[in-house]
């Protein structure tokens, strides 16, 4: 995995393989908070900023993991270490900038338990990256995490004006948009 | 939930319909989609996750006098990795191939919402065999959702059931149904039948109200 360049990196993980529409990461908060193109953004800048965290920390830890010889402690290692940095990050935020903190209200301790975060961090480590490789892999992968929320708060905003059968409304609608957006993904397969 | 005796195999029925954690609450839809392509994979992911729900449950029902207030869902989350780990190694132990197709899905049931919702919801504050019997019915309804929407997705999308060939040469298999897109919309297609029997439900329990009254 050495001579991967950083471009077919980023374009693989924000596109190709969207961690949304092509590996069904992060789906709660796609789904919760994607109502609004306004949130939308906010929860993708955060996450993306989290994800970057996230693996760094990953790096860090696996290299211990591997010194020490103990990688059946890394599902522990991974989550303690991501969820005490996220709630450390709150923290300096809230002291640093509040009106960041406060835009990103709620969104940030959700974050914690995403599984595109973790999954992220268990996929880089799957795939060998180098420290640079996998701080590029996690941008992209931030990018299309907040490229795919973007997208569907849009449809979402214009299907709140639309008139759909009850029966439909709310989660089954969500699903179908989804499903469509994740087809349009497809077409980038092959870019890479 | 104290405020009135419930019996214990009523806490096992409602994670099968009524609480249907995937199809009801809509937890847990990550796993829910990405390894349901096929019907023998959404079965071994709905069993490692039903171990994982009730061995957690378990475990912090017992401890829940101990766990503080503060730091209880660091806590809840190890223990949910101890567990996950151990799934983890045992499929890696059992199948290897299995292990392959399910790929980093068994190590992400650490995050899955379902189980730390439960963790937090109930184990910490029932008994024991509560919570187990709470853990057990809620894997089951999750295996159930998870094999529903994995059969209509292998048998459109492959013409297999567990591998099995179901239809004659010839068919043209759905491709759609085993990429990432048609496990959205096998999901929102079973949703909409679960919304259409609970909307008959509720206005037959409707009119059996206006009946009474």
């Amino acid at each position: 995995m050495k001579d991967v360049s950083y471009w077919s990196i980023f374009l693989n993980s924000s596109l190709i393989n969207n961690f949304v529409l092509a590996y069904f990461l992060g789906i709660c908060p796609f789904f919760g908070v994607s109502s609004k193109i306004g949130t939308a953004w906010k929860m993708g800048a955060a996450a993306s900023f989290v994800m970057l965290v996230a693996s760094v920390c990953a790096f860090v830890i696996n290299i211990i993991l591997d010194i020490i010889g103990a990688p059946y402690l890394r599902i522990i290692s991974y989550i303690l270490v991501i969820s005490s940095t996220v709630q450390l990050v709150e923290m300096l935020l809230k002291k640093l900038s509040p009106p960041t903190y406060q835009a990103l209200g709620i969104f940030l301790p959700l974050i914690t338990t995403n599984c595109a975060i973790f999954g992220l961090a268990l996929f880089q480590t799957n795939k060998g990256y180098s420290f640079s490789q996998a701080f590029v892999y996690a941008l992209g992968a931030g990018a299309g995490f907040a490229l795919a929320l973007v997208l569907m708060a849009g449809v979402r905003e214009k299907l709140d004006l639309a008139n759909v059968p009850q029966l439909v409304q709310g989660t089954a609608a969500a699903l179908v948009v989804a499903g469509v957006l994740s087809m349009a993904f497809m077409g980038f397969a092959g870019l890479g | 939930m104290a405020l009135k005796p419930v019996s214990p195999t009523d806490e096992f029925v409602k994670g099968l319909w009524r609480d249907n954690p995937v199809f009801i609450q809509v937890l847990g839809m990550c796993p829910a989609l990405a390894v349901s392509n096929t019907a023998i994979n959404a079965l071994a992911m709905g069993a490692a996750t039903t171990f994982v729900l009730v061995m957690a449950g378990l475990s912090v029902s017992l401890l829940r006098k101990f766990i503080p207030k503060e730091a209880r869902i660091v806590s809840y989350i190890c223990i949910i990795a101890t567990f996950v780990t151990c799934v983890d190694y045992i499929i890696m132990a059992l199948s290897i191939e299995l292990h392959r197709a399910l790929g980093a899905f068994i190590a992400l049931i650490v995050v899955n919402c379902l189980i730390l919702g439960r963790s937090e919801a109930f184990a910490s504050k029932n008994k024991p065999g509560r919570a187990m019997l709470d853990g057990l019915g809620m894997g089951v309804g999750f295996t159930f959702a998870l094999l529903f929407i994995g059969i209509i997705r292998e048998v459109l999308g492959s013409g297999t059931l567990f591998g099995v060939s179901m239809f004659p040469d010839g068919f043209q298999t759905w491709t759609i149904m085993v990429l990432p897109s048609g496990g959205f919309l096998a999901m929102a297609g079973w949703l909409l039948i679960v919304n259409w029997l609970r909307q008959k439900e509720d206005n037959a329990a409707r009119r059996a109200a206006e009946a009474e009254s």
